[in-house]
């Protein structure tokens, strides 16, 4: 009779699933702004060493550099068991090192060499002689500010 | 003629296709940042100086790793966990005057004269073989660091009120999202004299390769 027409009870309506689609878009752009693409793959082993006094690092900021070094991973023992650098993407020599830093900052702008930072990705277990010969070639070629990266240590 | 009406395209799958795209994007992210220890390193000479500067002993705290990662501290053995607050006495002590001729009027050391003179006559000196592991080589310069960061943390505190750390102030000065000029220009100074008061002073040896 009524032009309405009485709710059966205990029926409930259906959930409407048209937001579904904003929410996941909302979600993939946030993921989206927030992903750095992997650009280099390792071929050295990198455990970073802990410490707690450590300042953050943009990696999306071009002053950057990195230097890799440990001991070359599964497949590539041709290079031997001790920690070697890894310069771009091939496994290098500490003598190529002047050449890196040449071609790094041919890459950059003129104005923000002097700014530049040499972010060091150094595994644990490497020793410090190698280390010694990367901060040398880069004090050789007045790339004075360094950065060791680390980790928190995940204990206390 | 009618018009024919255009059939509505059908938009269900949609959220198929955004979830697509979502799990990929999930996949491929790193959300981990750098973070870092950061050094300074001195300048190249290539003939070196052979004027030197002649640094009082006193002045100068001798830290020496060998190569099984054992460490020397002013000559005698030490461990790790003993080397921060070994350093912030040496560091803090002023005992004597800087190259103005005043005294540390904010230090809280022991006044020990036997010890270093002023907070910016105090150099730490490192030592390391090439033997000596990374990280055992980055712990310890994590240690002297925050040696430097907690004494400037502790004047931070007491010139600017709780809450303002060193730390808290070089994060906000160092982040990129914050655009507040003004901020960033006291942040500045503030950092600047904190920086002064304690200046950090590593200085690093060749290593010797035994």
């Amino acid at each position: 009779m009524g032009k309405f027409k009485k709710k059966k009870d205990g029926e409930l309506p259906q959930a409407s699933t048209a937001a579904l689609p904003d929410i996941v878009f909302m979600l993939l752009f946030f993921f989206m702004t927030v992903t750095v693409m992997k650009d280099k793959s390792l071929l050295v082993e990198n455990k970073l060493p802990a410490a707690d006094d450590i300042e953050k690092l943009n990696r999306k900021n071009d002053r950057v550099m990195y230097i890799y070094a440990g001991k070359p991973v599964k497949g590539y023992e041709k290079y031997g068991t001790e920690a070697v650098l890894q310069l771009n993407d091939k496994i290098a020599h500490p003598s190529d090192l002047k050449q890196f830093i040449h071609s790094e900052i041919a890459l950059r702008d003129q104005e923000i060499i002097p700014f530049m930072v040499t972010a060091l990705k150094v595994d644990r277990d490497a020793n410090m002689g190698l280390v010694s010969d990367i901060k040398l070639a880069l004090r050789k070629e007045n790339m004075l500010k360094i950065n060791y990266l680390s980790v928190k240590p995940s204990k206390r | 003629m009618g018009k024919r009406s255009t059939p509505e395209v059908d938009s269900g799958s949609m959220a198929d296709i955004a979830f697509l795209l979502l799990i990929f994007f999930l996949v491929t992210t790193t959300m981990e940042q750098d973070n870092g220890i950061m050094r300074k390193l001195p300048a190249w000479e290539e003939i070196p100086d052979t004027e030197r500067v002649v640094i009082r002993q006193k002045n100068i705290f001798t830290v020496v790793v060998n190569k099984n990662d054992q460490m020397l501290v002013e000559d005698e053995l030490m461990e790790l966990k003993d080397l921060r607050k070994a350093a912030m006495n040496f560091i803090d002590n002023g005992g004597g005057v800087n190259a103005e001729g005043k005294k540390c009027d904010y230090c809280n050391g022991s006044k020990d004269p036997a010890s270093s003179d002023h907070p910016s006559k105090a150099i730490i000196s490192l030592k390391n073989e090439r033997e000596t592991s990374y990280s055992a080589y980055v712990a310890i310069q994590n240690e002297l660091g925050a040696a430097y960061t907690e004494l400037r943390n502790r004047e931070a505190v007491r010139l600017y009120g709780a809450g303002n750390t060193y730390t808290v102030m070089n994060t906000i000065f160092k982040d990129p999202k914050v655009k507040d000029i003004s901020l960033k220009v006291k942040l500045e100074q503030r950092l600047n004299k904190l920086k002064k008061m304690y200046p950090q002073i590593i200085s690093e040896a060749e290593s010797k390769s035994n």
